[in-house]
């Protein structure tokens, strides 16, 4: 479509886009990550403190079984507890439909579903295969597309994998495609360990963008090999204007122990105000979010903005 | 999500898994027409090892002598093919180089690396040319306020005094690198413009520095910050000329870096581990890790040299003496513990 040729033109040109959606995952991807339970209260607070930054998105939990994931077992008391702000989006993780159906019951507006690239990491994640795991988020979308909710699709594992190594940039596209064809209307395309670099973003970014257009893509970096910004300008430059990131660079990387995991969402946009791309974020209301949850984790922040910025 | 097996955990941290891993570990190897020749990047990276010099001058803890030479040593190992070594300061100002005449004396020179030394003014070229010195630094900056705070003087007054280290270096065939403070923004001036980095940059060069070493030395760059600053320097300095001095205090370096190598700049500086905090901003880190570049520049395809593995030993080795963390990701990422075994 014409605004995806308009967008395709620019990055030719080597220009950055002009605007940039940032997708706030700390209270999800990060929290999960984080190995002190964080008690509601605390979670309920970060949200709102988000909420006044700016953010648009803002994902704030996962409706999965608390026998795998302990720390989001107050799904529903967070959902319900949150003030949700006109404008501002709450999506929730729902790996099949019981989950999408508890989500919905709670006030969801909008959820997301997990892929992956790699065979083994399905069936090590979720033990099944990445053609059962479709089949299972196919439920999901018929669903959602009932209740007229939108679909985020997130593809794990895009420029490597803990057990199998490398992975193609052909099958990340072929992965991508089959979520796009199912309804979900964007695609963060996730370095699930932080072993991409601008070379490998650049490979696979060329093979998806043929499949699925680049105003519906979006990158979700790891920060695990210092990469993530880096990674991030490489992804900008080809055209893609949706980047996820979590505050103070919460949530560890389970496959390196002691190792960092999300990019800082203060260092991203402390990047976007210097390319002069505009966010609509509030980079000071937005460390003063991460000291809280740094506080309340009693941990050091991630965020090199943050460490840089504190006097201490 | 869930679980991880126990086994896995260690899986990246072990050398010959990550070797196996191709881009983790060896350098690429060169190719014609390969990616990084179509993607208008350079084919190889010069990079200059600061660790032992702004590396360690940054550090709180005096090194002792020995580890300072066991170090470079190693560093000398790994393929780099410059290592920074010490500065021929006074003892008073920088008490952390006041062994620089040993340490200089006590390293083992390997053929084809370059051991430049810091040497901010006469006094200093001579006595490190007695101790064998065969490469100095000089260290101008983009801001007055930041020269005069550094080094009590002008930025024109720098100047004069650097021009006689110059002149004595050229009648002795001593190459001099200049350096470039300040260069996308000073603690003090705070914004610095572009033009101003670029006349600097060229009086250091107008007078023989071989290279000049663009720095960002509050880390508070941005590609776009970056980008306009070359652009300007660009115009007065050829390319071939230019380095890129990153500091990583607001996490921009590798950012920054990439930038730098998409226009062309083919000479980076970093310091091994990330060795050196930020004496403007108390608990922030300093220089970009050597290990966090040669990682990105192996992935894009470009050819260094340097054997990460080794580097990331040699890094450990620093930080064990230091009784401190490494500030590479990378070598956090390797070291299962994040800590050093």
């Amino acid at each position: 479509d014409s605004a995806s040729l308009q967008v395709s033109a620019a990055a030719a040109a080597g220009a950055f886009p002009k605007r940039v959606k940032v997708v706030e995952v700390g209270p999800r991807d990060g929290l999960q990550n984080e190995k002190n339970v964080v008690p509601t209260p605390v979670k309920i607070n970060l949200i709102n403190m988000l909420s006044e930054t700016g953010l648009q998105v803002i994902e704030a939990t996962s409706f999965v079984s608390p026998k795998w994931v302990p720390q989001m077992a107050d799904h529903t008391e967070v959902m319900q507890g949150i003030n949700k702000l006109p404008g501002i989006s709450y999506p929730v993780l729902t790996p099949n439909l019981k989950g999408f159906q508890a989500a919905v019951a709670a006030g969801a507006k909008e959820v997301s579903i997990f892929g992956a690239a790699s065979e083994r990491f399905t069936k090590k994640n979720i033990n099944c295969s990445i053609e059962e795991s479709l089949e299972r988020f196919d439920e999901v979308m018929t669903a959602a597309r009932a209740a007229s909710i939108p679909v985020r699709g997130y593809v794990s594992c895009v420029l490597g994998c803990p057990y199998e190594g490398k992975i193609s940039a052909a099958k990340v596209a072929e992965v991508s495609k089959k979520m796009y064809s199912m309804g979900c209307y964007e695609i963060s395309l996730g370095d699930t360990i932080g072993i991409g670099t601008p070379g490998s973003m650049k490979e696979m970014l060329t093979a998806v963008m043929k499949e699925v257009p680049v105003g519906a893509l979006a990158v979700h970096c790891h920060d695990t090999y210092g990469q993530a910004l880096a990674n991030i300008l490489v992804a900008l430059q080809m055209g893609v204007s949706v980047v996820d990131a979590s505050v103070a660079g919460l949530g560890g990387c389970p496959y390196a122990q002691g190792a960092s995991g999300n990019v800082a969402t203060e260092d991203l946009v402390y990047m976007l105000n210097g390319l002069g791309i505009h966010t609509g974020v509030d980079l000071q209301k937005l460390m003063d979010t991460g000291t809280f949850i740094c506080n309340a984790l009693n941990r050091r922040t991630n965020s090199k903005v943050s460490q840089a910025s504190c006097r201490l | 999500m869930g679980t991880v097996p126990s086994a896995l955990k260690h899986c990246l941290s072990y050398q010959h898994l990550l070797k196996e891993q191709l881009w983790i570990g060896e350098p690429v190897a060169p190719h014609t027409g390969q990616e990084s020749q179509a993607s208008g990047l350079p084919e190889h990276i010069k990079i200059v090892e600061v660790g032992p010099r702004d590396g360690l001058q940054n550090e709180k803890v005096i090194v002792p002598t020995d580890i300072k030479i066991e170090l470079i040593n190693r560093l000398s190992k790994t393929g780099l093919p410059a290592i920074e070594v010490t500065s021929f300061v006074s003892s008073k100002w920088v008490p952390q180089m006041a062994d620089h005449k040993e340490v200089m004396r006590g390293i083992q020179r390997h053929p084809g690396v370059q051991y430049p030394v810091l040497t901010p003014n006469l006094q200093g070229f001579h006595s490190a040319i007695a101790a064998g010195a065969t490469e100095v630094s000089v260290f101008g900056a983009a801001s007055e306020s930041f020269s005069k705070m550094n080094i009590n003087c002008s930025i024109e007054e720098s100047i004069e005094r650097f021009e006689e280290v110059v002149k004595s270096a050229r009648n002795m065939n001593i190459p001099v690198r200049g350096y470039v403070s300040c260069a996308l923004g000073c603690p003090y001036e705070g914004n610095i413009i572009p033009a101003k980095v670029a006349e600097v940059s060229k009086r250091l060069y107008s007078m023989g520095c071989y290279e000049i070493s663009l720095g960002d030395t509050i880390g508070v760059g941005t590609p776009g910050s970056m980008k306009r600053m070359l652009e300007a320097v660009m115009k007065e300095i050829p390319l071939s000329a230019l380095a890129v001095h990153c500091h990583d205090t607001y996490g921009q370096a590798l950012a920054n870096i990439l930038t730098a190598i998409q226009m062309g700049v083919a000479v980076v500086d970093s310091s091994v581990a990330g060795l050196g905090g930020c004496p403007y901003a108390k608990g922030a880190t300093g220089n970009v890790a050597t290990e966090d570049v040669i990682y990105m520049l192996n992935g894009l395809g470009i050819n260094t040299g340097v054997n990460l593995c080794a580097l990331m030993e040699a890094g450990n080795f620093i930080c064990t003496a230091l009784n401190k963390k490494t500030n590479s990701k990378v070598a956090q990422a390797s070291f299962s513990t994040g800590t050093m075994n």
